[in-house]
């Protein structure tokens, strides 16, 4: 399939605070829709499609429609968990180049910090009717962070990769945070201890969460969200910015299965994908925005996508290609990520958002002549039920 | 047969998929279906084959040898039945005849070295008092 530049992302907002008190999801949204479409210079009675996982306010694709005051002709609740948003741009884009809508208006807002959500460690909540799943999970204590440590011992098991290998995501990450003033105002207002460029040590002498997963392997839970609009050529080519072209974009979806290899993600099938559907190679990225819930996830996008060799993600991470200014292979995260950014729970947004500003040339961490980026979002739980969806962009 | 104070979260019902299987574990049988028309081993339970579609499976039990395929020692728990518990041990454990299960690593002095991935293990029942469901956790073989 040849490259397709039919629609492209024309407006973004991130919303700034990652603690947010006395906010609701709801105006997360629609003051990043405001600006979103500020920043594109359209207005709200431009948009005639919404996508939203309709999450957090329990209002679905109806609500959140009559609450920003929109009529759209299309609406996508696609929600797949922290993948969610890079379904809903791929979705957005062919709906789009099928003359279906014109302007496609991208929402998440969470205020799971101030919630005080315990995504991480809470365990089984026995709330809501009764599922399959819960019934043959909930008994054994996992928490969210000890399925993604299955994988990683797992990985380790089988590959023979290393902790200190593994650190060499969040050391990464954390360059481009501290770089960030949005990341460096989260990780202060969410009280992290140490707020300064890390070690692969300081990640192995972290405290061990989920073994085999330190604590500066997870991310964080923050409040926070943003939006993305979407736009059709004619109207891309007319806005405020240089439209950043959806060029490309895979999904697909992995369970725990009988004998099944966990170590390979749903990104073995989505990425290849995406490539084919764009019309490029791993080769060709310049940036790398993937999902770093864990660094384990990292890893299982690196490999799966093909930017190395399956099981030689070890090597690959430890080789020093991943920050803004090595080369050799796509800068990881340049926002910070999920590990020093933020991370309100369903992360996927963020990795368009800052995929943009890299093709704007807006980044704090911006990578010289930056053309390609992937956007891959992995939501659900890596060691059980996930999906992975990725996102390709281009320059103008 | 002490119970755990709180108790750990319970398989709650009706869930009709997968009743049958917590029932069986009254009995102490831990069992798992295949589909009567692909042969495939079914697991979690299901009214269905989720290879082919079929809607006749077929019930049998298990010998309770497998072998761990991978797993997690969780340091850090909120939830109130796990929280004092110290390290446990999270694990997939593949059963000889085929299927995956998700349950805890126990009898082992530290869960982090006393476990490894290719760990020859066996079933061993954690009894919740007299004629309640009881929990297939797994030992060292």
């Amino acid at each position: 399939m040849s490259q397709s530049r039919e629609a492209a992302v024309v407006g973004i907002h991130e919303y700034p605070l990652r603690v947010a008190p006395g906010v609701s999801a709801l105006q997360i949204k629609a003051n990043s829709a405001s600006k979103a479409l500020a920043d594109a210079g359209l207005s709200w009675k431009d948009v005639d499609a919404i996508y939203d996982t309709g999450t957090h306010q329990n209002i679905g694709g109806l609500g959140i429609s009559e609450y920003l005051g929109l009529k759209p002709r299309l609406i996508d609740t696609t929600s797949v968990g922290g993948s969610s948003y890079e379904f809903q741009a791929n979705h957005a884009a062919t709906m789009i180049a099928a003359g279906k809508a014109n302007v496609a208006l991208l929402t998440y807002g969470s205020t799971a910090h101030s919630d005080r959500r315990a995504i991480g460690t809470g365990g089984a909540t026995g709330l809501g009717a009764p599922t399959p799943f819960n019934n043959m999970e909930d008994p054994w204590g996992m928490t969210l962070i000890s399925n993604y440590g299955m994988v990683k011992a797992r990985h380790m098991h089988q590959y023979g990769s290393t902790d200190e290998q593994f650190a060499n995501i969040s050391v990464a990450t954390r360059y481009h945070a501290m770089r960030n003033p949005e990341a460096v105002k989260a990780m202060t207002d969410l009280e992290f201890v140490g707020i300064d460029e890390i070690t692969t040590q300081d990640v192995l002498d972290s405290r061990l969460i989920a073994w085999p997963l330190h604590l500066l392997e997870c991310c964080m839970v923050s409040d926070g969200g943003g939006a993305v609009v979407i736009a059709s050529k004619e109207i891309a080519t007319n806005c405020r910015k240089k439209p950043v072209w959806i060029i490309g974009g895979g999904e697909a979806t992995k369970y725990r299965e009988n004998g099944g290899d966990i170590t390979v993600s749903a990104g073995a099938q989505s990425g290849p994908r995406a490539f084919a559907d764009a019309g490029v190679s791993p080769g060709d990225i310049d940036v790398l925005m993937a999902y770093d819930s864990f660094s384990i996830t990292v890893m299982c996008m690196i490999e799966d996508l093909g930017f190395c060799k399956k099981g030689e993600g070890g090597d690959y991470v430890s080789s020093g290609v991943l920050k803004f200014d090595e080369s050799g292979g796509p800068a990881l995260n340049t926002d910070g990520g999920g590990l020093s950014s933020n991370h309100p729970g369903e992360r996927g947004i963020f990795l368009i958002l800052e995929s943009v500003r890299q093709l704007r040339g807006e980044s704090t961490s911006q990578v010289e002549n930056a053309e390609l980026a992937v956007a891959v979002g992995n939501g659900g739980s890596l060691g059980s039920r996930h999906s992975t969806s990725a996102t390709i962009l281009a320059s103008d | 047969m002490t119970q755990e104070t709180p108790l750990r979260p319970q398989p709650r019902f009706p869930e009709p998929d997968t009743q049958p299987f917590w029932d069986a574990t009254k009995d102490r049988k831990l069992t798992y279906q295949t589909c009567d028309s692909c042969g495939e081993v079914i697991f979690y339970p299901r009214g269905h084959c989720n290879a082919c579609g079929e809607l006749e499976t077929t019930w049998h039990t298990s010998s309770g040898e497998g072998t761990v395929y991978t797993y997690s020692v969780i340091m850090q728990s909120r939830h109130p039945a796990f929280k004092d518990l110290g390290p446990y041990a999270l694990a997939y454990v593949d059963l000889d005849e085929g299927f995956r299960i998700m349950t805890n690593i126990v009898n082992v002095d530290d869960p982090i070295t006393g476990v490894s991935c290719g760990m020859r293990v066996r079933l061993n029942w954690h009894d919740q008092g007299e004629g309640a469901i009881a929990l297939p956790m797994f030992e060292p073989a």
